[in-house]
């Protein structure tokens, strides 16, 4: 089954985007949407410094992204620029640098459309087991700090008040940021990581009356989006990444659509006996 | 002891939020801060909390201190789904008729399933409050807990406050502008200035020099009014109904309802 490309290619993406979805909700929540092109930029970076020092992609990718986002905390707390600037600067120097090096190595010969896009050729089965794998990891490491970093999410002082310890939660998620960026480049390209993780939480947001709800819906779009985009990329021959933001764009388009009351009863101010998170309401 | 703050201080941007803080909070008393805007209310509630950690002096925790938190401000934004029931276990397990208790003793046990994001002011409080409470903590501290609360509802509050402390002999640590309504529920009073102005229980710091300088204009009804309630605190509800007009008298005094309560200020 793993010898055709195109279900490498979707095996692989699903793996992917099960990971972005709910990793991607709580870069809304957080409004970390730069923060995260800012560490997938650096990827290219990543992927130069593997290629010049003969290393596995994917783990340069995921050390160079660790260290960016290090490197921004440290910015941060020293720096007079503000958040954006920093992360402005830090996306496109290393962005910039990543590309100035890799036309330096002349001797390599590097398909730069396919990081800056995608690849869907380029998928191999080993690629699929380190997508799995590291996506087990991630979602496991997720669910772990999971109260930890949702307290942090709705309110610092008060997470740290109640014993949540929200910065060690929030230099793993940081850390989680970067291992999903590092599995998901050869799919969709660093240009375009940012969207699988933002698109579908969007679009998961309206039929979630609850964050775990909004994370398992975000994975479930994210997949539908993979599986559509890479369809589409096939019948009409053009770059896999841009097709599936393609597909999931057009996933949130429908969702912010109007709709029948379908949905509307899914937020009630009062009592509503659909809601699986609560008790039986005594009369 | 609780929580012990000893000659501490927190420096930020150039200058001393607080600075020469010393206090201790003991199981079972409550102990509210009061002062005006930017007098170092929060930042010390944050020291005895560990959430800032002093620049000078020190802050002691009890080991392994079960503290609820009600922060000033909170905000839950649309992006974020999250109902009250959902809300109310953000930091620990809590069964659905244990949640289902917390939300009654605040009065909104309707609002379980609704969005945070969709509730008022008055009702978000009361489901800060309930959360809180649902901890069942050694340490409870409230910053600014009844804003946006309604007159009645604000003495209920504050007499659940009570209660809590009572049932769970724990120790509270309450932050109020509000300097009349408060006085009366609480043990000790530390009136903050950028530094301890005076503390000691609400007749001697009510009376002192440096709490009427701070307050002015304020300070002088303050004074009036905690008397008055002290001659008549063995009087049942009628007693708590005036204490509510004073106190709304006291506001308008401020210029927050100018002229509403002035018939009242006269009664009292």
């Amino acid at each position: 089954m793993l010898d055709d490309f195109f279900t490498r290619a979707v095996i692989g993406g699903i793996g992917v985007a099960l990971v972005a979805g709910p990793v991607g909700c709580f870069i809304i929540w957080r409004r970390l949407a730069y923060f995260g092109d800012t560490l997938s930029h650096s990827a290219l970076l990543g992927v130069a410094m593997a290629l010049l020092l003969e290393l596995n992609i994917t783990i340069v990718v995921f050390v160079v992204s660790v260290v960016v986002s290090l490197l921004l905390l440290v910015l941060q707390k020293r720096a007079t620029l503000s958040s954006d600037a920093l992360l402005g600067l830090l996306a496109h120097a290393t962005l910039a640098v990543g590309l100035v090096v890799l036309a330096f190595m002349t001797w390599v010969r590097v398909d730069l459309m396919g990081f800056l896009f995608g690849d869907i050729l380029a998928v191999t089965p080993m690629d699929i087991g380190v997508i799995w794998g590291g996506g087990i990891i991630v979602l496991a490491v997720l669910a772990y700090i999971w109260r930890s970093l949702f307290a942090a999410t709705v309110n610092y002082d008060l997470a740290t008040a109640e014993g949540e310890r929200p910065d060690v939660a929030n230099i793993i998620f940081m850390v989680l940021v970067a291992a999903v960026i590092a599995v998901s480049m050869k799919l969709v390209g660093v240009l375009l990581i940012t969207a699988l993780l933002i698109i579908p939480a969007a679009t998961a947001r309206r039929f979630s009356a609850s964050p775990e709800q909004m994370a398992v819906i975000a994975a479930l779009v994210g997949g539908l989006s993979v599986w559509l985009g890479l369809r589409g990329s096939l019948e009409w021959d053009t770059p896999a990444g841009p097709s599936i933001v393609v597909a999931a764009l057009v996933c949130f388009v429908l969702s912010v659509m109007p709709m029948p009351k379908l949905w509307a009863g899914r937020e009630p101010r009062r009592q509503q006996p659909s809601d699986r998170s609560s008790g039986v309401k005594e009369p | 002891m609780l929580v012990s703050l000893d000659n501490a201080g927190v420096f930020r941007s150039d200058r001393w939020l607080v600075r020469g803080v010393s206090m201790s909070i003991e199981a079972g008393e409550i102990v509210t801060l009061i002062g005006p805007n930017g007098s170092g209310k929060s930042t010390t509630a944050k020291m005895a909390l560990s959430i800032l950690h002093p620049d000078e002096g020190a802050a002691r925790q009890k080991p392994d201190l079960r503290a609820s938190y009600v922060p000033q401000k909170l905000e839950v934004n649309w992006t974020l789904p999250l109902t009250v029931n959902r809300f109310l276990r953000l930091t620990n397990r809590a069964s659905s008729r244990q949640m289902e208790e917390a939300l009654a003793l605040t009065g909104t046990d309707h609002l379980a399933k609704a969005q945070m994001s969709k509730l008022s002011g008055g009702e978000f409080q009361r489901v800060l409050l309930a959360r809180a409470i649902l901890r069942t903590p050694e340490f409870l501290v409230l910053d600014e807990p009844v804003q946006g609360v309604d007159f009645n509802g604000e003495i209920a509050l504050y007499k659940l406050i009570e209660d809590i402390r009572t049932r769970l002999n724990c120790g509270v640590l309450l932050i109020s502008h509000d300097l009349h309504v408060v006085m009366s529920k609480t043990d000790r009073v530390i009136c903050l200035n950028g530094h301890i102005c005076c503390s000691g229980t609400p007749a001697t710091v009510a009376s002192s020099d440096e709490f009427k300088s701070l307050f002015g204009d304020q300070a002088a009804p303050g004074l009036a009014l905690y008397e008055h309630r002290h001659d008549h605190e063995h009087l049942p509800d009628g007693g708590v109904v005036q204490i509510g007009d004073e106190e709304a008298a006291a506001d308008s005094s401020s210029g927050n309802k100018p002229g509403t309560t002035t018939g009242t200020r006269v009664d009292a």
